[in-house]
Order: C-alpha cells, then sequence, then structure tokens
C-alpha cells in the first residue's frame, strides 16, 4: 500500500442494512487522475459504496485506504484514532450530494468558505478569495452573494461541486450529482465536472448518464446486487459489455436517454 | 384607579423588576439545561438518555406549583434549605427546561440529514457541524414554541408568590388586602404582564423575520 499513486483502496467491503446485505465484498482501487464511474440499478449498492469511501456509512466488515489513511472496519474497531483519521480522509476527500445538501442559512459564498475557515482554519480573506474563484470557476461568479433558495437546480449542484472543491481534496465523490435536476440542467453540471476530469481531478462518480462516462470516465464498474459484477476500460464496457446484467442496463439507459432527450 | 396606581407604583415597578429577572434568569438556565438534553436524546449515549427521558417524563408530567412547593417547603425536611428566590429560579429553570428540550429537540429533528452529512462531509466534527450547520437551522425551527414558552415561563412566574418572593402577583395580593381593592390591583397587574408579554411577543416575531430571511 506504499503505492502513493493509490487514491482509494477498497478490499472486502460488506455493508448490511439490518438483514440486507448491500455491499457483498467489494474491492476497489482508483489511482491518481483517475475518473472512475460506478454505474447499476437501482438497489445494486453503487450509493452505499460511495458514501462507504467518506464513512458516511460505517462498513461492516473490510478495509479502507483512503489517501494513504487506512481503516479497518468491523465491530469494535471503533476507537479515538481511527475516529481522528476518518475525519481527516474527509478532510482530503471532497462529496458532491445527489440532493446538494447546501447549507440554506449560508450564502453561495459562504457555502463555499465555510469547511476551509472552521475545519483548516483559513484566515477569512484568503478563503473568500479562494471561495470567489471556484465560484467564477463553476460559472457562478454573479450569484456569490444569493441564498440556496434563490439558485436553480443545476447552480446548487455547481456550488456543491466549489464547496467540495474549496477543501482542495484529493479525490471528489459524485453521487448521482445530476439525477435530482431537470434534464435540461444536466449539462452545466457535467460541463463543470468534465472540466474537473480534465484537470486531472480523482473522481468517483455514481451516475446514469452514459454519454459522460463513455466520454470522461477511465474505467467503468458495474453493480448487480452488491457485487461489482464488470469492472473495465469505459470504451470497452460501453462498446462491449460482457455481463448479461450490464447489457441489459445499458440498452434500458441508452434508449431512456435518446428517447427522453437528457444528454 | 389611577391614584391607587400611582400610590403602588414604586412598589409595582421593584416587582416588575423580580418577575422580570425571574423569567430572565430561568429561561436562561432552562433553555441552557434543555439544549443540552435535547442533544443527549439526539445522540446515542444509552445510559444517560434515560436519565434525560425520566427528567423531561418527570417535569413535564406535575403541576409547576407542586414543584416549587417541593424544593421550597419539602427539601428542608432533608436539610436542604434554600432562600425563595432561589428556590423560585430552581423550580422555574427546571420546569421550562423541560419544556424546552422538547422544543430544541424538535428543531434538531427537523434539520434534514444531509445537513449533517454535508458538514461531515468537509471534515467538520460533531460540535463544529452542530454549531455552525444543524443548530442555526435547529433554532429556526423552534423559534415559534420557545417565544411561546418564554411568555408562558414569564406568567408562571406569579406561581412563587406563593413561596413569599415579591413578584408582580405578590404585590398586587398584598396591595389588594391593604387596601380591598383587590379588583383594580389584579386588573392592574394583568396589564402589566400582557404589556412584557406583547413586548416580547414583537421581538419573537422581528428574531424569526431574521432567521427566515434567507430561504
Amino acid at each position: 500500500m506504499a503505492n502513493s499513486d493509490l487514491q482509494i483502496v477498497a478490499a472486502g467491503l460488506h455493508k448490511r442494512f439490518g438483514n440486507l446485505e448491500v455491499l457483498k465484498g467489494i474491492d476497489l482501487t482508483v489511482r491518481r487522475g483517475e475518473v472512475i464511474v460506478i454505474m447499476g440499478v437501482s438497489g445494486s449498492g453503487k450509493t452505499t459504496l460511495i458514501r462507504c469511501i467518506n464513512f458516511l456509512e460505517e462498513p461492516d466488515e473490510g478495509k479502507l485506504v483512503v489517501c494513504g489513511l487506512e481503516v479497518e472496519c468491523g465491530a469494535g474497531k471503533d476507537d479515538r484514532a481511527r475516529r481522528a483519521r476518518i475525519r481527516q480522509i474527509r478532510t482530503r476527500v471532497g462529496m458532491v450530494f445527489q440532493s446538494f445538501n447546501l447549507f440554506p442559512h449560508k450564502t453561495a459564498l459562504e457555502n463555499v468558505i465555510e469547511g476551509p475557515i472552521v475545519v483548516n482554519n483559513v484566515p477569512r480573506a484568503e478563503a473568500v478569495e479562494l471561495g470567489t474563484e471556484l465560484l467564477e470557476r463553476v460559472g457562478l461568479a454573479d450569484k456569490q452573494h444569493e441564498y440556496p433558495s434563490r439558485l436553480s437546480g443545476g447552480q446548487k449542484q455547481r456550488t456543491a461541486i466549489a464547496r467540495a472543491l474549496a477543501m482542495k481534496p484529493d479525490v471528489v465523490l459524485f453521487d448521482e450529482p445530476t439525477s435530482a435536476l431537470d434534464p435540461e440542467l444536466h449539462e452545466e453540471v457535467l460541463k463543470v465536472m468534465r472540466e474537473l476530469a480534465l484537470d486531472g481531478m480523482t473522481m468517483v462518480v455514481v451516475t446514469h448518464e452514459v454519454a459522460f462516462a463513455r466520454e470522461v470516465a477511465d474505467r467503468v464498474h458495474f453493480m448487480d446486487q452488491g457485487v461489482v459484477v464488470e469492472e473495465a476500460p469505459a470504451h470497452q464496457f460501453f462498446s462491449a459489455p460482457e455481463h448479461p446484467r450490464a447489457r441489459s442496463f445499458l440498452r434500458l439507459v441508452e434508449h431512456t436517454q435518446l428517447d427522453g432527450g437528457a444528454v | 384607579m389611577w391614584e391607587l396606581f400611582q400610590r403602588a407604583a414604586p412598589t409595582l415597578v421593584e416587582a416588575l423588576g423580580v418577575t422580570v429577572f425571574l423569567g430572565v434568569t430561568a429561561f436562561t438556565i432552562g433553555s441552557t439545561i434543555g439544549l443540552a438534553v435535547a442533544l443527549i436524546r439526539t445522540s446515542k449515549l444509552r445510559l444517560i438518555k434515560y436519565v434525560a427521558v425520566s427528567y423531561v417524563s418527570i417535569f413535564l408530567g406535575t403541576p409547576m406549583l407542586v414543584q416549587i412547593l417541593l424544593i421550597y417547603f419539602g427539601l428542608p425536611q432533608l436539610g436542604i434549605a434554600i432562600d425563595p428566590i432561589p428556590s423560585g429560579i430552581l423550580a422555574l429553570s427546571l420546569n421550562v427546561g423541560a419544556y424546552q428540550s422538547e422544543n430544541f429537540r424538535a428543531g434538531l429533528l427537523g434539520v434534514d440529514v444531509g445537513q449533517r452529512e454535508a458538514a461531515y462531509s468537509v471534515g467538520m466534527s460533531y460540535w463544529q457541524a452542530m454549531r455552525r450547520i444543524i443548530f442555526p437551522q435547529a433554532l429556526r425551527i423552534a423559534l415559534p414554541p420557545i417565544g411561546t414558552r418564554f411568555i408562558a415561563l414569564m406568567k408562571d412566574t406569579s406561581l412563587v408568590s406563593v413561596i413569599t418572593v415579591t413578584e408582580l402577583t405578590r404585590v398586587a395580593e398584598r396591595v389588594g388586602s391593604a387596601t380591598f381593592r383587590y379588583l383594580e390591583m389584579y386588573l392592574i397587574v394583568a396589564a402589566i404582564y400582557w404589556i412584557l408579554n406583547f413586548v416580547l411577543a414583537l421581538g419573537q416575531a422581528t428574531l424569526e423575520r431574521r432567521l427566515a430571511r434567507p430561504y
């Protein structure tokens, strides 16, 4: 694990919700600068998997090494040092949520600078400078002082991306970033994500956006019932998917996306 | 009635001071207790949670008058004798604390879980997330019942007149019995309570508007 090129290594992750086993032993490796797309039908465990990477979901079993920080999972593993490592991981791993989760009592700019100021003790002036720059980068220079209630879905999600980037993360996780948006708003968010990928950001993206994945992803992990059933380079996955589930999934998704006119 | 009011005015002003002091002090202490209890009840601390739940159940389930009498007249039997004003503040604080814990709990539970997750996702600790993200939003949700409780508390301070604290109601009773003009005195005191609470309600409305501005 000394290889500093490995940003995320997950080994044998299990997660149960009551009697339901959502993750049945997942292995995942993400290298620096890679864009990994995780696909699968709803209920396949992809969101749970991505939430395990920054411990918003606590895996029941397995081991994670994120940005060089190793965390063992399982009963009785919880202690102060482990919790500190998890917090450290969270400062290095940004997260973009399906439902944005912007802080409604703070303006766009305040949302972005909150993490750097509170967690990293960045001086306010410096944080504001960084925040302004990031909001400009996601095309929201003129919305800095608006509250989330005054922003459209696409603007909210772009603000959320800026918020994640403000922590200068090594990895950004995207949990279905466009699923809560109207179809005509997908593109503005995907554009920001594409630029981010071009800049060399390491990204793990749970999404149904085939066009985006085809274009940007290095590798695709296809999940079914808590297992990664196919892992392949993106071009190979989309041109010649091997697993029958992956084939039927792609047929379904490509059809609806063409018919629906969504990206 | 006017000359009675003028005659009683100095005493009434003093008594109003006591009433406001009792109310504000008990509200401050009670809110602190209430917030702590609400945080415990929304946490994973199993054992102390039962203590918190029992406290709330007992103080919501018994009359405040009985609580006041127990503390002032009952505790001395156990060798704990507390002066009237501290007794009153203690009883009022414990009582309002139970109510406030429920108000704060409702506020905390009303904040979307995604808010906590977003705060954690940038690396915030429990307390950072609570202070910066969760609590400000919980306060906005809980403000109407909190304001109502403050007003109710202001009126409940009248109950400590039974343990000889010379607040507004006790003064009215004393002047009333000395002059046999109960009707006027109680009307005067009722008006003072009403004006006081009217001002409080205005304050609450202003605060609500301010907290609602981003929404």
